[in-house]
C-alpha cells in the first residue's frame, strides 16, 4: 500500500490509498464463480432460441441423452418452480402487463436466446456438443423489433394475452406543460434516440449450485446476493434461511449483474433434481445474447425559453423498449431517468411522459447510469440545439438558467428535492482547465487540413445513493423492497477489524475506501481493517451495489456502526482510567482523556478489556462490535460539468476525442485516487455508447452484433488521457458529506461528445445529429450537407 | 466460446507434420499462431477433426536477407516484423495488426495461409511481388506468386498436405512506401485499407504499386491507379487524380459499419494517403 504506514496525525480519509483488494486480482489469485469447484459437480448447457419470436412445437433430446456423461436434460416443465423470476418494481396506481417468464421457456420463446432446455453433463465441453444435439422444432411468430412499429395497431404482439404491445405509461410533472410551452418565445423539439448497449463486464456471468441436506449454496457473480437469495427462495418454495448465496471476486458488472438472472434459478433447481452440485459459465456470445441491455429509448423533447434564454417549460415524451420481458427493474429504468430530467435548471413547468413498449428483444434494465445517462443526453443535447436557435453561447445559456447555490436544498419542478449543488462553482473550474476561445482558434488552423475541431459541454446532476426506502419503497416509487443498507463492525480482541458490509463490491475499490473510513474513527491503519461482502451467510441482510449508492448508504451504515463501536470502547476506557465516557477522544491513535493525552488506550488494549473481561464492573456485555441499518431521508444528487474536444475527419467520418475534462462534486473525497478511476471508466462508457457500441438486430431480430468484433467496445487506444478535477460540495444528507460517484461519467459524458461533434461540423451545416457517430454515419451527414450546399 | 472437440498434435519435424495432415485427412488443419482459427472454432464456425501445430519444427522463423529478398520464415509473428524496419511497407503494415498481444502469437504464414481479404498482410503481399514457398510430402516444393495465392474468401492456393515454409519478399530499396488502413477501433480489421510502394526518380513516378484490402473477397491491386500514375510527377495533385481510380475493379462487401459505396469512397481516400506517404508528400497517420 501506498502512504503513511501510520496515520501521523493526518486522517487516511481524503488520501489516494492504492486499493488493498488489487494484489490478488492483478496476480492472478482472485477467486472468481469459475474458480470455484466441488466435488462430483456436473456443467450446464444451455439451448436457446435461435427464433426471435415462435412456438415451441416439440423437443428431442434423446439423442442427447444418449452422449456419453450426460446425466439429464431438461426443459421448462420439469423445473418445479413455484413462481416465475420477478420484476420487482410495482408502482402504486400504474396498470402494467407483466408476463410470466420462466428460467426455461414453456411453450413460446420471445427473443433470440431464449433458453429452452438445459443439458447437464460431466464434461463442460461435452454438454456444449450434446446441446447442440438437442432438437427442437419452432413454429415462427411475427417478430417486432423497433418499439414505435410495435406501438401501431395492427402490429405483431409479443405477448398475445395483453392485446397491445404497450407495458405501461409512467408520467411525472406538471399538467400545464404544453401551455407553458405554447406561451413561450422560443420552443425546440428533438427527436432523441438512445440506442441499445450492452453492459460488457470482463468476467462474464457464472453459476455454482450446490443443493445437499436441504441446504442450497450459490456462488453467482452477481451485484446482489441478498436480493438473489430472496427471489432463489420464493422460485423454489425454500425457506430463505436453508439458502446461501456467494458473490465472490466479481470482474465487473455495470448494471448487467443487478439482476434475477434464469440461469441462477435453473442451476439451483437442476442442482436440486440431480442432487448434484451444478456449474454453468455464461460465454462471451451467450454474455452479448442474454445478460439484459441497457438503454434503448427514443424520446420527444420540447424545450422552450424566452427570448433572453430563461427557460420556460421541458416535456419528454418518451418511449422505452423494455424487449420481450420484464426483468428485475425492467420498467423502472427510464422512471429514474425522469427524476433527473430537469437536470441543473431552473423551470417554470415540467413534465415527462414514459411509454413501455415489448419487443422481441432481450430485456432491457439497468447498465452503468441506468435512466440517467439517457435523461441527461435528451437534456444537454437539448440545451445546446436551444442555445443555437437563440444565438447564445451554450454555456451562457446554462448559466442563465443553473439553480443557485444559495437555493438547496432545492425542489426541482419535477418535486425531486436536490440535497446540495454549485453549478456556477464547477463550470468555474471546468473552464480553469479548458478555454473554448482557444480551442475555436485551434480548429480554424485545423479546418484546411480536413479536420474540424469542436467542443461540446455537458452540466449534468444526477440522483443516486439509492435508499431512501421511504421515498423509493412500496408507497412510493414502488420498488418492492427497502433500499436502506446494513454494516457490522467487529473489533477482534488483538484489535484488528472486521467489516461486514450488506453491499456488494465487484470492482469498485469500497474495500479500501470502507477501510479508510473506519481506521479513523477507530485510530488503527486501513490494513489492519479487513472488509467482508458478498455473502448472506456472514454480517447482516443487505441489498448490494448498484446505483451509486455503496458509499453513501453502505459507508454511512459503515460509520454509524462504527460510532456504537466507539460508545463502547469510551464506556470501557472511562472505566479503566476512572473518566466520563464523554471526556474520552481519539487523539494520535489512543482513545484518550480530554486534556490528558497521556492518559489512554489503543484500540487493542481497548478490545483485551472487552473479551478478558477480567476489570470490568458486573453487568458489563463482552465484545466490542455493533451491527447498524442506515436509511437516509433522501437521495443525494451529484454533479459537475464536462467538456469534449473532438477532431472530426470529414473525408471519412471518423470522430476522435483528442480532450476530456471532467469536474466532478461528489462531495468530499474518500479517497481521490478511486474517485478518478470511477470518472475514468464512466467516460469511456459513455464515449462507447456516443462514438462505438451499439447492439443491433435485425428486422427478423436476429442479433447482428453478438461478439466484440460487431460490438465495438473501445479501449484505452481509442481514448484520450482524461484530465480530472473536482469540486467538493458537501451533501446535507449524509453523514459524510458524500454522494456517489460510480455512474456519474457515464451521466455526464455522451452529451458532450455528441455536442462537440456538432460543433464541429456547423460550419459544415450540420446542426443536429443522433448517437451512434459511427464514422459512416458522420460521412453520410457531411455528404448530405455538401449536396445542401450544392443543390 | 467452446469449440467442438478434435485431436491435437506438434510434431518436431516438417515430415511428421505431413504424415499427421495424410492421417487426419481432409479435416485436418494446421495450426500457426492460432489467431484467426481459434477464434473461428471458438464460435463453431471450423470444426477441424485434428490441429497440426507448427510451432516446433525448426526452421520456420526468422528473418534474412539474400540475393535481393527477404526471405521471412512463415512462423515469424507480426511483431517481429514489426521491428524489422528494413522490411519497410512489410513493417510498416504489421504494426497495425490487431493489438501487441496479436501480433506476438499470430505468424505471417499463418495469416497469409488463411486468406481473409480484411487482413492486413495479403494485400503487401501483393505489391511487393511476394513468393511463397509450398512444401509437401517427400520433399515437394513449388513457389506461388503472391497474386496466385489468393483465390477467394478465406480460400487460397495452399493445397491439402502443403505446408507455406517461407515467404520471399522482393527488398524494394529506394522505393517509398505508405500504409493508409480506416477501422473503428485499431484493434480492428481494417473496414478499407491501402497500401503503396513509389519508385520516384526526379519527383516523377517511375513505377507504382498499389494494393487494397477488403473491398473484394480477396487482396487486389489498384491498377487504374498505378497505370494513371506512372509516368506523373509525385505531387499531391496527380496522386489525387490517380487515387480517385481506386475502386474500378472492386466489389467490397458492405456490412453493419459500412456499405458498398461508403467502403468505395473510403478506398480513394486511403489510396490517395497511402500514395502521399510513399511519396513524402504527406505523412502517415
Amino acid at each position: 500500500m501506498s502512504g503513511a504506514s501510520d496515520s501521523n496525525g493526518q486522517p487516511w480519509v481524503g488520501r489516494r490509498l492504492r486499493r488493498k483488494e488489487d494484489p490478488p486480482l492483478i496476480t492472478g489469485r482472485g477467486r472468481y464463480t469459475d474458480d470455484h469447484s466441488l466435488p462430483g459437480m456436473l456443467f450446464a448447457a444451455i439451448v436457446r432460441s435461435p427464433e426471435a419470436h415462435a412456438r415451441v412445437v416439440s423437443i428431442d433430446a434423446s439423442a442427447a441423452k444418449q452422449r456419453p456423461g450426460v446425466h439429464a436434460v431438461l426443459t421448462g416443465e420439469d423445473l418445479r418452480l413455484e413462481s416465475p423470476l420477478p420484476c420487482a418494481w410495482v408502482p402504486p396506481g400504474v396498470e402494467m402487463n407483466v408476463p410470466d417468464h420462466w428460467p426455461l421457456a414453456r411453450g413460446e420463446v420471445n427473443h433470440v436466446g431464449d433458453p429452452v432446455a438445459v443439458v447437464v453433463g460431466q464434461d463442460r465441453y461435452a454438454v456444449v456438443d450434446a446441446a447442440e444435439d438437442v432438437f427442437v422444432e419452432y413454429d415462427p411468430l411475427p417478430v417486432v423489433v423497433d418499439p414505435q412499429e410495435a406501438l401501431r395497431d395492427g402490429a405483431p404482439l409479443v405477448h398475445e394475452q395483453f392485446g397491445t404491445n404497450r407495458v405501461h405509461r409512467w408520467s411525472l410533472g406538471a399538467d400545464d406543460v404544453e401551455q407553458v410551452l405554447e406561451r413561450s418565445d422560443v420552443v425546440i423539439e428533438r427527436r432523441i434516440v438512445n440506442h441499445r448497449t450492452s453492459g460488457a463486464p470482463i468476467e462474464p456471468r457464472a453459476v455454482l449450485a450446490d443443493y445437499r441436506s436441504g441446504e442450497l449454496t450459490v456462488t453467482t457473480s452477481t451485484q446482489v446476493p441478498h436480493f438473489v437469495r430472496l427471489f432463489l427462495a420464493l422460485m423454489l418454495g425454500m425457506s430463505e434461511e436453508r439458502i446461501r448465496v456467494i458473490a465472490p471476486d466479481v470482474g465487473g458488472g455495470f448494471g448487467a449483474k443487478l439482476q434475477m438472472y434464469g440461469e441462477e434459478a435453473l442451476c439451483a433447481a437442476v442442482a436440486r433434481h440431480l442432487n448434484r452440485p451444478v456449474k454453468w459459465v455464461e460465454t462471451r456470445s451467450e454474455h452479448m445474447m442474454v445478460s439484459h441491455h441497457g438503454r434503448d429509448q427514443v424520446a420527444t423533447v420540447r424545450m422552450g425559453a424566452t427570448r433572453d434564454g430563461r427557460l420556460t417549460g421541458v416535456h419528454i415524451q418518451l418511449v422505452a423498449d423494455l424487449g420481450a420481458y420484464l426483468m428485475l427493474l425492467t420498467p423502472l429504468i427510464p422512471t429514474l431517468g425522469a427524476f433527473v430530467m430537469t437536470g441543473c435548471y431552473e423551470w417554470e413547468s415540467a413534465r415527462v411522459d414514459i411509454t413501455g413498449v415489448f419487443t422481441n428483444k432481450v430485456a432491457t434494465d439497468a447498465i452503468r447510469g441506468a435512466g440517467r445517462p439517457e435523461a441527461t443526453h435528451m437534456l444537454e443535447v437539448t440545451m445546446d440545439q436551444l442555445a443555437a436557435e437563440l444565438g447564445l453561447d451554450p454555456l451562457e445559456l446554462r448559466r442563465r438558467n443553473f439553480i443557485p447555490k444559495e437555493r438547496f436544498p432545492a425542489e426541482t419542478a419535477l418535486g425531486m428535492v436536490y440535497d446540495s449543488g454549485d453549478y456556477h462553482g464547477t463550470l468555474a473550474r471546468l473552464l480553469e482547465h479548458i478555454d473554448p476561445a482557444e480551442v475555436r482558434r485551434e480548429a480554424e488552423g485545423l479546418r484546411a487540413r480536413g479536420v474540424y475541431r469542436g467542443i461540446g459541454f455537458s452540466t449534468y446532476t444526477e440522483i443516486c445513493g439509492l435508499a431512501p426506502s421511504r421515498i423509493a419503497g412500496p408507497a412510493g416509487v414502488g420498488v418492492q423492497a427497502g433500499l436502506w443498507e446494513s454494516a457490522l463492525v467487529r473489533v477482534h480482541v488483538s484489535g484488528a477489524v472486521t467489516v461486514y458490509s450488506g453491499t456488494s463490491p465487484h470492482g469498485q475499490g469500497l474495500d479500501t475506501s470502507f477501510a479508510q473510513i473506519v481506521a479513523d474513527r477507530l485510530g488503527i491503519s486501513p490494513q489492519q481493517v479487513e472488509v467482508m461482502h458478498g455473502d448472506t451467510a456472514t454480517g447482516p441482510q443487505g441489498l448490494g451495489t448498484y446505483g451509486s449508492r455503496s458509499l453513501s448508504v453502505g459507508g454511512e451504515a459503515i460509520v454509524k456502526a462504527t460510532e456504537r463501536v466507539i460508545d463502547k470502547a469510551r464506556r470501557i476506557v472511562a472505566h479503566r482510567l476512572e473518566a466520563a465516557p464523554e471526556d474520552v477522544e481519539l487523539r494520535e491513535g489512543r482513545f484518550s482523556i480530554a486534556g490528558s493525552p497521556d492518559r489512554g488506550m489503543t484500540l487493542a488494549e481497548i478490545a483485551g478489556e472487552a473479551y478478558v473481561v477480567d476489570n470490568m464492573p458486573a453487568g458489563f456485555e463482552p465484545g466490542l462490535e455493533a451491527t447498524a441499518f442506515y436509511d437516509p431521508e433522501n437521495f443525494v444528487f451529484p454533479f459537475g460539468a464536462h467538456a469534449a474536444v473532438v477532431d472530426v475527419d470529414v473525408e471519412t467520418g471518423k470522430v476522435d476525442v483528442v480532450r476530456y475534462v471532467a469536474v466532478d462534486d461528489c462531495g468530499p473525497a474518500i479517497n481521490p485516487m478511486l474517485i478518478d478511476g470511477q470518472v475514468h471508466g464512466g467516460i469511456a462508457h459513455a464515449i462507447g455508447q456516443a462514438l462505438y457500441e451499439r447492439i443491433h438486430y435485425d428486422d427478423e431480430g436476429q442479433l447482428v452484433t453478438g461478439t466484440f468484433v460487431d460490438y465495438a467496445l473501445p479501449s484505452a487506444a481509442e481514448l484520450p488521457s482524461f484530465e480530472t478535477d473536482r469540486t467538493e460540495t458537501p451533501s446535507t444528507t449524509t453523514s459524510m458529506g458524500v454522494k456517489g460517484v460510480g455512474e456519474a461519467g457515464t451521466i455526464a459524458a455522451s452529451p458532450a461528445v455528441v455536442n462537440a461533434v456538432v460543433d464541429a461540423l456547423r460550419p459544415l451545416g450540420i446542426e443536429f445529429l443522433n448517437m451512434p457517430l459511427s464514422p459512416q454515419r458522420v460521412w453520410e451527414a457531411v455528404q448530405q450537407a455538401q449536396e445542401g450546399v450544392r443543390a | 466460446m467452446i469449440p467442438a472437440e478434435f485431436d491435437y498434435t506438434a510434431p518436431d519435424t516438417l515430415d511428421a507434420v505431413f504424415a499427421a495432415l495424410a492421417d487426419g485427412g481432409e479435416d485436418a488443419k494446421l495450426l500457426a499462431g492460432g489467431h484467426s482459427l481459434l477464434p473461428l472454432m471458438k464460435l463453431r464456425l471450423a470444426f477441424p477433426s485434428l490441429l497440426v501445430d507448427l510451432r516446433r519444427v525448426p526452421g520456420l522463423s526468422g528473418v534474412t536477407r539474400s540475393n535481393g529478398d527477404f526471405r521471412i520464415g512463415a512462423m515469424t509473428p507480426h511483431a517481429v516484423l514489426e521491428h524489422t524496419g528494413e522490411l519497410g511497407l512489410v513493417a510498416r503494415v504489421a504494426g497495425t495488426i490487431a493489438d501487441p498481444q496479436v501480433r506476438h502469437r499470430g505468424t505471417i504464414g499463418g495469416s497469409l495461409a488463411h486468406g481473409d481479404p480484411a487482413s492486413d498482410l495479403p494485400a503487401a503481399m501483393l505489391v511487393t511481388e511476394a513468393r511463397m514457398t509450398l512444401r509437401s510430402a517427400g520433399g515437394a516444393e513449388r513457389t506461388v506468386a503472391a497474386d496466385d495465392l489468393f483465390v477467394d474468401y478465406l480460400t487460397t492456393a495452399v493445397g491439402e498436405g502443403e505446408v507455406m515454409t517461407e515467404v520471399a519478399v522482393p527488398a524494394l530499396d529506394g522505393w517509398g512506401f505508405g500504409y493508409a488502413k480506416f477501422n473503428r477501433r485499431a484493434e480492428d480489421w481494417a473496414m478499407v485499407a491501402a497500401c503503396a510502394v513509389v519508385q520516384a526518380q526526379d519527383g516523377v513516378c517511375r513505377d507504382v504499386r498499389v494494393g487494397l484490402t477488403n473491398m473484394a473477397s480477396r487482396p487486389l491491386r489498384a491498377e487504374a491507379v498505378e497505370d494513371a500514375l506512372r509516368g506523373q510527377p509525385l505531387e499531391a495533385d496527380a496522386i489525387a487524380r490517380a487515387a480517385e481510380l481506386a475502386a474500378e475493379g472492386t466489389d467490397p462487401p458492405g456490412d453493419l459499419n459500412a456499405t458498398p459505396d461508403y467502403k468505395r469512397h473510403l478506398a480513394r481516400v486511403m489510396t490517395r494517403r497511402a500514395l502521399a506517404e510513399a511519396a513524402g508528400t504527406e505523412p502517415g497517420r
